[in-house]
């Protein structure tokens, strides 16, 4: 191991990390420890800030991150890091206060992405969702019972917020420019029963349509004009537009970095504009991109929870100088809570050229969908059927022929339904 | 759920907890050891109390315990991890 002296900076005080920062104190890393973070709090959860903060079942202050880090780490909390100078391995921060490293863990997320006309995004009722302080606004803006809620953008998070929403009494209008709910991750098909079920939620689901543009009458958001010319009144409007990566920070340092992501190599360290791995610094979680080996080392940046977590771990044991056996290459897996509606998926559904059910009957509400590509399973999706994901993300994992033959435990006489998925 | 509105209060530092949902199967194990700080919704959703009162430890380790999966992290600072 490399001598102790040696001073370990991670920037970003997100799940990916926590688990980073305590990964490498678990592989024996000793030396001074920095953890230095934009947000004035220690990292917390943030999967539960769409769900039950906002249904005010707990605070959104409620969230801090279990962690097993000591006395023996200092937080620099609620100062953004600006500037990466590689050559003299030191942080700059907008104050001109500086933060020397000799091994660097990049981890600074991502943010939401915030609605295109900046001045129509600033009218009060407006809101996107990424942390804690956002999450105990838009509470506090549902708990004041709004007329309407207006979701842009029927992703993950919009989807989750709908849902919420009519848990809540709340009368609900969600947006997407897409043919179903969540298509792009899951395809049509599953996107339509997952539009069924939010529609008999009672989400008043608008798919194929956009908004032009957000009304405001004394700096208060009133309605949202489509582009068809249909108008939505409402007092509350959630921008869910998905996610832009924290990356502006590394502008200027040399390193491979986009607003898509910072790029490393399978090992984990992150890569320089010539390709050229930088052994002192590795990045996980939401802001890292990286050649994935189930996917034929196609570059992925990944968005959940578990992935920040694993990655965290990985990226921390490498900084603390373990030597990994094999790239990092868990299987990606993510949930999702639709109100009391659990979605969860192992694999990643890119490329899919057929969606197979084989287990429960979608119109029944609780499902397995396996999707295929050139005969391959490469993704399973489970809604309420958690329990039989495992075994289909085996399958994933180890690339099993689709469709796959004698899953369907449930119906063992009946043929397996396959699909196209629907991807746009 | 008894989460106090403002966990700022006098009160001994009280327990972090977090489930990885991804691995939670809906067994209910853990509800049935501390019903006050899980519950499952609908078919498989858990729901539980990121920030139970320190005095609540033991109901909270008995559901960490029980988890079949071991998806179920606690911190306490009361007492260390
Ligand atoms: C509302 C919501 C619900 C979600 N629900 C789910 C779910 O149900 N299932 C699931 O799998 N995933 C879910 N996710 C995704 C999951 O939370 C993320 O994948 C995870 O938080 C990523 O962790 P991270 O540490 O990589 O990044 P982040 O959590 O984004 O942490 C990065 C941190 O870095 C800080 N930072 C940024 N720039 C700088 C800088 N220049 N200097 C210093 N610090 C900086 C940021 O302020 C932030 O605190 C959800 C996300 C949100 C927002
Ligand atoms: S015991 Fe574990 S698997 Fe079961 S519901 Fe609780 S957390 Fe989930």
């Amino acid at each position: 191991m490399a001598p102790s002296s040696d001073r370990a900076v991670v920037v970003g005080a997100g799940l990916a990390a926590l688990r980073g920062a305590e990964a490498m104190r678990e592989a024996g890393f000793s030396g001074p420890l920095t953890i230095v973070g934009a947000e004035p709090y220690r990292p917390y959860d943030r999967p539960p800030l769409s769900k039950h903060v906002l249904a005010g079942e707990i605070p959104a202050g409620a969230t801090t991150l279990p962690s097993n880090l000591g006395a023996d780490v200092e937080w620099q909390l609620g100062s953004p890091i600006a500037r990466l100078d590689r050559t003299s391995r030191t942080l700059h921060r907008a104050d001109g206060s500086t933060l020397p490293y000799d091994r660097l863990l990049i981890a600074t997320g991502t943010r939401a992405r915030p609605w295109p006309n900046p001045h129509e995004g600033r009218l009060s009722g407006v809101f996107t969702l990424r942390g804690r302080d956002d999450a105990a606004a838009l509470r506090a803006a549902l708990a004041a019972g709004p007329r309407r809620v207006l979701v842009i953008g029927a992703g993950f998070i919009g989807c989750e917020v709908a849902s919420l929403c009519r848990q809540l009494g709340l009368p609900a209008t969600l947006v997407e420019p897409g043919p179903t709910p969540l298509g792009r991750v899951l395809g049509s098909a599953v996107g339509a029963f997952i539009g069924a079920m939010l529609t008999g939620r009672g989400v008043d689901l608008r798919s194929g349509s956009e908004v032009e543009w957000l009304e405001g009458e004394g700096g208060r958001f009133v309605r949202a004009h489509l582009t068809d010319g249909t108008r939505i009144d409402a007092d509350v409007a959630v921008i869910a537009l998905g996610a832009v990566r924290n990356t502006e920070w590394l502008d200027g340092s040399g390193l491979s970095a986009d607003p898509g992501g910072v790029d490393c190599d399978a090992t984990g360290f992150v890569l320089d504009t010539e390709g050229q791995p930088d052994p002192c610094i590795a990045a996980a979680g939401d802001v890292a991109r990286f050649p994935h080996p189930l996917y034929g080392g196609r570059r992925v940046a990944l968005e959940h929870w578990s992935h920040a977590a694993m990655q965290g771990i990985h990226a921390g044991q490498l900084l603390a100088g373990a030597k990994p056996e094999s790239p990092y290459a868990a299987l990606p897996t993510f949930w999702s809570t639709q109100g009391d509606v659990v979605v969860k998926s192992a694999g990643l559904t890119e490329g899919a050229d057929a969606v197979a059910f084989t287990q429960g009957e979608p119109g029944s509400g609780r499902f397995i969908a396996v999707y295929g590509r050139a005969g391959r399973c490469i993704a399973a999706v489970s809604v309420d059927s958690a329990r039989w994901l495992p075994a289909h993300a085996e399958m994933v994992a180890a690339g099993a022929p689709f469709p796959p033959q004698g899953t369907a435990a449930d119906r063992p006489s009946k043929g397996i339904m396959v699909l196209a998925p629907g991807f746009p | 759920m008894s989460v106090p509105a403002d966990a700022s209060s006098g009160s001994p530092p009280g327990l972090r907890v977090s489930v990885d949902l991804n691995l939670c199967q809906a067994y209910a194990q853990c509800c049935y050891a501390a019903p006050r700080h899980f519950r499952i919704e609908g078919h498989e959703a858990l729901i539980y109390d990121p920030a139970p009162a320190a005095q609540d430890r033991a109901e909270i380790e008995r559901a960490r315990v029980a988890c079949p999966v071991q998806a179920i992290r606690v911190e306490d600072p009361g007492r260390g991890t």
